[in-house]
């Protein structure tokens, strides 16, 4: 035991890293991850080079795959948006997975009780309904933490398993749609419940709109208001926060239920914008809210940025579907990449705001 | 009526086992200062390790302890992030999970469907495990179940009789005074997240290889997670930790139970994590009133220099 | 005075230590030799680098440059253990002890000789130690029950346990009582008659005359003079340490005390541990006054402020601002009532990664001027932050700085600015001028005491006696939870004010009104 020894690492803290630093450190650390997935891929007996070739031609490398990598970049924009404001304030909302699926439970009531309604008016209850019920899942873990103080990481994942089995319940029980041959899928939307699409891609462009201009106006929110400076002060130090009058049960609140609520309109956009309909929540979302959380670190928790790099990581997605389908591999394969990139994110973080030094 | 609570709780122990190994491995995780997230991922690890070196090897015990050992070195991963590069406990607990779900689908994918050939042998002692309630009750589980069991009390006169234990608690409690004394606290951590991950291995492989000897794709749901949930429940401390598992294992067998009652069983799957909200909300309020449990150095980042 | 200085055997020498922290360099090249036997005081300002020469000598930081000898052979400490091995212990400022384990726990921890912990014979040794240096404490207390005066006797009983002959202590006098200093001192000595070392460190130059043999005084990093206590004197001490003459003197107006401000009645808080921390505090504090709260720390202090400015509950009693009954009240409707505070602990008053204008306007966000429109006004806010940066002469590159990145003294000056600012009625000050070097004292001073003459309220927390004493109109001293005393400055002395902080009875309790 005693000769036992952990390499020696010195960590100096660099005290003001520049912006430089930081966007080289970013993209070293993409620059890393890749490397370390392509050795994971060899070990596993998937050539690296032609995975990555094709993820790339499958997410970038067509007009088809640029069309699928949009529409699938759109929940995660909108999830990943709500995300940033949520981590700015500090608060770990882990569930914007279950927050999706129950926006997309809500709309999916909506748009199948009322059927009749015409676009103007049941699009937009359909978004709306979807934003309070993902608010509605994102409050309930604030409330326990402002209450109770329990830990919201847990919370708002445990809520994400309860939405999974929610839609479950829905899909195989009371919304079963009695067309469906016998397939877990509620009955399709009334035309009047479809979002509109940019030719035949399956971009739903009204959402992608909402998530531009919502990304726009949480940056404004977090940057430049009252309560955007309530948040950052509190996501920094919430003793001060507290010292300064500040109210830091309503702030958790807030914050996640805008993150709740963006997550919700990510699961409008899925089944009224792809789908059509309710199905199992795998179909519905290959884990975007998860994902949506590696979309806000990647752009440092700025929402704008988040749509870029949720343009990245969708084109991920696009083309891990590609080599799933070229080589067999399983759905799963998406996760190494999630949760390599998101290890050398921060890890990445890291090197920024300290010096690193090996010693033998 | 009590052929049924016997049945049930015969049932709920083996089905408890894996979230007790994973819930002593992390307090003692936590009892170091370091959370570790990512037991979700560990767990999926060693149940593909478990299943697939079971399989190769025909011996269920090289398969678990194989499982193990794969747990431990994944949650290096997370003790480097977290201890030496200092990074948040919290998302490099989640990218380990992350990644623990999506490497044990890669691996697992050539074992999907496959059936176990060998079994664990339950115990069976003539005469006592016949015994009429208490002999089953007692005596006819695998010997994995025995084991967990075991460890619970030497869990427990580790941490609070041995100076192994006083040490592993010192460096959770005040890391700054046990570097004053000349313990390597980052030793100290990396030990305990890696016997951590051991466990989590170990119980991950638990449900591959005994209570379902099969592999399936995330086949964990979420177990690691309650085990993070139970270790909070446990207030850290061993002994705490096997009734929280155990329970959980009687709320899986009601699961089953309820079922035949027409119950819908997606609404039955819930309630695991229902409980999981409701264990947090009591134990988070009692340890709030009594003040005690939480390691006063959780999810603190220990750096000599920076004092 | 000490028989062993005549045999000057050296246990310690350190010579060219440099030590470079990013923008500071702490040590610039120190030597220290330290004679067996001796009671050797390290003298600075807060900076010039006593802990971390000290620090180095315990192996908590590596010197960059220079070499180091115990006991005639030169060594590398590389960690606390190899400073262990060598006899060396060290007593922090900051006690660090696992505060929820017993004393014995505390004690044996890290010792390596058995695999099973050894209570009984554990116990045995402590009991040994205790009564051979008249260190009286129980080894299977738990540390939170403890006092500051017998936790650190537990940090001596820690090093002692471990062998250490030679014994450096950071500022050890900081938490105790002048009662309690004298016990240590006595320890001290005991220790010293059997052949201990002792190296302690302080910037309190009394300290230094009263404990010491020799004395080694820091300035910036370097050593200014090694000098035996006996042929020195406090004027030359302190001229040494500052590098100038210092006379604190405190030009003190006449008071002009106008009506009662802040109310504070009958009032009773628990503390962390939900145990009573505060218990039925009465005390008046006037416009134009400032009234000094003296106590060792932990007597219940942090509680009554955190009480006061809304961050603890309220179990009995009532708090009247102004007037306004405020014991319920939100801490943002105290502050917008007039309740300016600056914590005791800067940190936490600040957010240390966000800029220097973000933290000026941390209380006054929510003026109306700022928020004219939905967004909040930039421009009035550069306006008032520069001003803010000017008159209370920020030294800082720029309102865009991370505040984190200032001095003590600047960071405090943002806090008071930040404070005074909205012009509050009630300023309470805790630890205004702990850490902070002489000339940033002064000037905290002059500040008080001009927005005291302005006829400001102030309710000023301290444990540095000669800072309460200066500043203060009337003194409360508390003693676990309790005022056990309001005494004027003018009509009693510092060692009455001990006595009282020590729970004692001065004869005089007749409270001043």
């Amino acid at each position: 035991m005693k000769h036992l020894r952990i390499p020696k690492m010195h960590i100096q803290r660099r005290p003001n890293p520049s912006k430089t630093t930081q966007v080289v450190a970013l993209a070293l650390s993409l620059v890393f991850a890749f490397i370390t997935i392509a050795i994971l891929f060899f070990v596993l007996g998937v050539d690296p080079l032609f995975a990555f070739v094709r993820i790339f031609r499958g997410g970038f490398g067509s007009v088809y795959g640029l069309t699928e990598t949009v529409s699938k970049a759109i929940p995660l924009m909108l999830a990943g948006i709500g995300l940033t404001i949520a981590f700015r304030a500090r608060v770990y909302n882990i569930g914007a997975e279950g927050q999706l699926l129950i926006g997309a439970i809500v709309a999916t009531g909506i748009a199948l009780g009322f059927p009749d309604l015409p676009s103007t008016i049941l699009l937009p209850a359909m978004f709306i309904g979807g934003f309070l019920g993902g608010a509605m899942w994102g409050i309930v873990p604030a409330i326990l933490k402002t209450r109770l103080r329990v830990d919201e990481v847990l919370t708002s994942l445990m809520m994400v398993y309860i939405a999974i089995e929610a839609v479950n319940y829905l899909i195989y029980g009371p919304w079963k749609g009695p067309d469906e041959s016998g397939f877990p899928y509620t009955s399709a939307f009334s035309p009047a419940g479809r979002i509109p699409r940019i030719g035949i891609t399956r971009i739903h462009y009204p959402t992608v709109i909402i998530a531009i201009l919502l990304a726009v106006l949480i940056y404004l929110i977090i940057e430049r208001t009252r309560i955007g400076y309530e948040i950052r002060v509190t996501g920094e130090n919430p003793e001060a926060a507290r010292f300064a009058g500040m109210n830091y049960h309503k702030i958790v609140l807030l914050v996640m239920s805008i993150s709740g609520g963006m997550a919700g309109l990510a699961g409008v956009g899925e089944v009224a914008g792809i789908h059509y309909r309710l199905r199992y929540p795998g179909g519905i979302s290959p884990g975007y809210g998860f994902t949506a959380i590696i979309v806000a670190w990647l752009a440092r928790l700025n929402p704008i940025a988040s749509l870029v790099t949720a343009f990245l990581l969708g084109g991920l997605l696009v083309g891990g579907d590609a080599i799933q389908v070229a080589l067999r591999l399983p759905a799963a394969i998406i996760q190494i990449f999630n949760g390599i990139i998101l290890l050398f994110v921060i890890g990445g973080d890291v090197l920024t705001r300290y010096k690193l030094s090996v010693e033998a | 009526m009590w052929e049924f609570i016997l049945l049930a709780i015969s049932a709920a122990i083996p089905a408890g086992t894996p979230l007790l190994f994973g819930t002593l491995g992390e307090v003692y995780a936590e009892r170091s200062g370091v959370l570790n997230l990512g037991v979700e991922g560990m767990m999926i690890m060693g149940a593909v390790t478990g299943f697939a070196v079971s399989l190769t090897t025909g011996n269920i015990f090289i398969g678990v302890l194989a499982a193990g050992a794969v747990g431990g070195l994944f949650s290096l991963i997370h003790a480097f992030a977290s201890i030496t590069l200092k990074v948040n406990q919290v998302v490099s607990g989640l990218a380990l999970t992350m990644l623990g779900l999506g490497l044990s689908g890669m691996i697992g994918k050539q074992y999907v469907g496959i059936p176990l050939p060998v079994r664990l042998q339950s115990l069976y002692i003539p005469g006592l495990s016949d015994f009429p309630i208490l002999g089953r009750l007692l005596f006819r589980y695998d010997p994995l179940v025995y084991i967990a069991l075991l460890l619970v009390p030497l869990l427990w006169f580790i941490l609070y009789h041995t100076r192994g234990g006083l040490t592993l608690r010192s460096v959770g409690e005040n890391p700054a005074s046990a570097d004053a004394l000349g313990v390597n606290v980052n030793l100290v951590r990396y030990l305990a997240v890696c016997f951590g991950g051991f466990m989590a291995g170990i119980g991950g492989s638990y449900l591959s290889v005994a209570y379902s000897p099969a592999w399936i794709e995330g086949m964990t749901a979420g177990s690691g997670w309650i085990v993070i949930a139970l270790t909070i429940f446990s207030t850290w401390d061993p002994t705490r930790a096997l009734i929280g598992a155990y329970l959980f294992g009687g709320v899986r067998v009601l699961q089953f139970r309820l079922q035949p009652l027409g119950i819908s069983p997606n609404l039955l799957n819930m309630l695991p994590f229902i409980l999981t909200i409701l264990v947090l909300m009591i134990s988070s309020a009692q340890a709030f009133r009594k003040r005690i449990g939480t390691p006063a150095a959780l999810m603190q980042i220990y750096s000599r220099e920076d004092r | 005075m000490n028989k062993a200085v005549g045999k000057q055997e050296t246990v310690v020498v350190m010579r060219d230590i440099v030590k470079k922290f990013p923008g500071v360099i702490a040590n610039a090249g120190v030597d220290l030799s330290v004679y067996k036997g001796e009671i050797h005081a390290l003298l600075g300002e807060n900076g010039a680098g006593k802990t971390t020469l000290m620090n180095i000598l315990y192996g908590i930081y590596q010197q960059d440059e220079g070499k180091i000898w115990v006991n005639g052979e030169s060594v590398a400490i590389k960690s606390p253990q190899d400073a262990i091995k060598l006899g060396i212990g060290m007593i922090h400022q900051h006690f660090r002890l696992v505060i929820t384990h017993t004393v014995a726990e505390n004690v044996i921890l890290g010792l390596r000789d058995r695999l099973l912990f050894p209570a009984r014979a554990a116990e045995k040794r402590i009991r040994d130690l205790s009564t051979r240096y008249g260190i009286k404490v129980d080894p299977n207390a738990y540390i939170w029950q403890l006092s500051a005066g017998e936790q650190q006797r537990v940090e001596i009983l820690k090093a002692l346990f471990r062998g250490a002959r030679i014994l450096i202590l950071d500022e050890p006098t900081s938490m105790l009582t002048p009662q309690e200093t004298e016990e240590l001192l006595a320890t001290l000595r005991q220790m010293t008659q059997e052949g201990y070392t002792i190296i302690f460190i302080t910037h309190k130059l009394d300290e230094v005359i009263e404990f010491s043999d020799r004395v080694t005084v820091l300035r910036q990093g370097k050593v200014v003079s090694t000098l035996e206590t006996s042929r020195s004197n406090p004027g030359e001490l302190a001229k040494l340490m500052v590098g100038r003459e210092v006379i604190f003197r405190v030009k003190k107006k006449e008071m002009h005390r106008g009506d009662v401000v802040l109310e504070i009645k009958n009032l009773s808080t628990l503390g962390d541990k939900l145990m009573p921390a505060v218990k039925n505090v009465s005390l008046s504090v006037y416009a134009g006054e400032t009234l000094g709260i003296a106590g060792v720390a932990g007597n219940g202090q942090r509680e009554l402020v955190e009480a006061v400015t809304g961050l603890r509950p309220v179990i009995e009693g009532r708090i009247i601002l102004k007037g306004t009954d405020i014991t319920r009240a939100s801490p943002r409707k105290r502050i917008d009532l007039g309740l300016g505070s600056v914590p005791g602990e800067r940190m936490i008053g600040l957010v240390p990664n966000m800029t220097v204008a973000d933290n000026l306007i941390l209380k006054s966000y929510l003026r109306p001027e700022f928020n004219k429109s939905l967004f909040m006004d930039q421009r009035s806010i550069r306006e008032h932050v520069d001003r803010l940066i000017q008159e209370y002469s920020i030294l800082t590159p720029s309102r865009e700085t991370p505040v984190k990145l200032l001095s003590g003294g600047n960071i405090q000056r943002v806090l008071l600015a930040r404070e005074l600012s909205d012009s509050p009625p009630v300023l309470i000050a805790t630890h205004p001028t702990s850490g902070l070097d002489v000339g940033a004292i002064e000037y905290i001073w002059d500040l008080l005491i001009k927005e005291r003459d302005a006829g400001r309220a102030i309710l000023l927390i301290s444990e540095d006696l000669e800072e309460i004493m200066a500043l203060s109109d009337r003194i409360a001293v508390m003693f676990e939870g309790e005022v056990v005393g309001i005494v004027k400055p003018q009509e009693t002395t510092p060692e009455q004010i001990g006595l009282l902080m020590a729970g004692g009875n001065p004869g005089s309790s007749g409270d001043v009104q």
